[in-house]
């Protein structure tokens, strides 16, 4: 008798279990997403941990344009920077690139599916916070990086091993939570 | 070093994120993902390859990379494929699709070289493996778990009552006062 009671009491709190399982889990999701750690329509990077795939852009003037080997042959961890001057999110992101200029992080630009004249243009009005600025108007070395949308950042250590990617404006949390680390590892 | 850094407003999430045109017909230009559903709202969706530019002249190799960009989704507007979107990445994926389908790629190796660059996100039919087994798996489970049940009930049913005894009968007659 006592076994059938304990298996009723089993048969109620085994679904109670369950939903305090999911509502956890649940939780720690939309936990996630507030702080902007996880994203459901975020596209995840096939390119973090491999080498920079082979590319060679021309350069928006006066800066000359750089590949693949121009980001190895700078020594040290460099940022990309996906960016264009039809990108409000990016003018958003702006001031944030410029502060880390100021502390000398490397920030190379490449300007996706956009017009010489406009992100020069978008270069006076918002700063220039990078150090060389690439062009990629049709947009095909962006596909070979894995990129969907502007701005994306990607981390590149000094081997050309991508260490990091974010895909949509840097915030001040992200930089400090994320990249700043990432940057005194790699240095 | 965040502490040297004056405090402004964070901007999280990819809701601000932009690509050149949006999913369905629009004016092309900056529009916001943001924006989007206003589009949607406003702009009818058409099949993205009515620009009979975009197509292959011979129609067994149109059909195939059209085939191919029907399983592929398009990473602006996620739930659309790759064929019916009028993203602007969308667009260079089926330019892309094209001009493998024409130097003699196969499917497998076309969606091979997309998921190279965009992963399993990018197929609209995913793949059979560890993070997808439940996936694939809930309808087998489903059946297992329907099934248990279903001869559990059975089990449980109570037996047809054996039929009456001579003496039982003699009582009903009784009870019903014949």
């Amino acid at each position: 008798m006592t076994d059938r009671t304990l298996n009723r009491r089993l048969v109620l709190l085994a679904p109670l279990g369950i939903a305090a399982a999911g509502g956890i889990g649940f939780w720690a999701m939309l936990d996630r997403m507030r702080d902007g750690t996880f994203d459901p329509r975020g596209v995840p990077s096939m390119l973090v941990g491999k080498q920079l795939p082979e590319f060679s852009l021309p350069g928006q003037p006066p800066s000359a344009g750089f590949s693949r080997a121009d980001v190895l042959a700078a020594g040290r961890p460099v940022l990309i920077n996906f960016f264009a001057s039809w990108c409000v999110p990016c003018v958003v992101e702006a001031p944030l690139l410029m502060k880390l200029r100021e502390q000398d992080t490397p920030i190379w630009g490449i300007a996706y599916k956009d017009k010489p004249d406009a992100t020069a243009a978008f270069l006076k009005r918002n700063g220039d916070p990078y150090a060389r600025v690439a062009r990629d108007e049709p947009g095909r070395v962006a596909i070979d990086f894995g990129v969907y949308g502007v701005p994306e950042s990607y981390l590149v250590d000094r081997t050309g091993i991508v260490r990091w990617r974010w895909a949509g404006p840097l915030s001040e949390d992200i930089v400090a939570q994320q990249l700043d680390p990432l940057l005194r590892k790699f240095a | 070093m965040s502490a040297t850094l004056p405090p402004t407003p964070s901007h999280k999430g990819r809701g601000l994120f932009c690509s050149p045109s949006p999913c369905g017909r629009g004016p092309g230009g900056g529009v916001c993902a943001a924006a989007l559903a206003l589009f949607l709202a406003l702009a009818p969706a058409a099949h993205a390859v009515s620009n009979p530019s975009e197509m292959l002249p011979d129609p067994k190799q149109e059909a195939r990379a059209e085939a191919i960009g029907h399983q592929l989704r398009c990473l602006v507007c996620q739930n659309e494929s790759v064929e019916d979107s009028e993203a602007d990445l969308a667009r260079d994926f089926r330019k892309i699709i094209r001009s493998r389908v024409l130097t003699g790629d196969s499917n497998e190796e076309i969606i091979a070289w997309m998921t190279a660059r965009y992963g399993d996100f990018i197929r609209l039919r995913p793949p059979f493996n560890a993070l997808t087994a439940a996936l694939w798996g809930a309808p087998v489970i489903a059946l297992l778990v329907g099934g248990v049940a279903v001869v559990l009930a059975r089990r449980r049913r109570t037996p047809a009552p054996a039929p009456l005894s001579d003496e039982e009968r003699r009582r009903l007659a009784d009870l019903l006062g014949s």
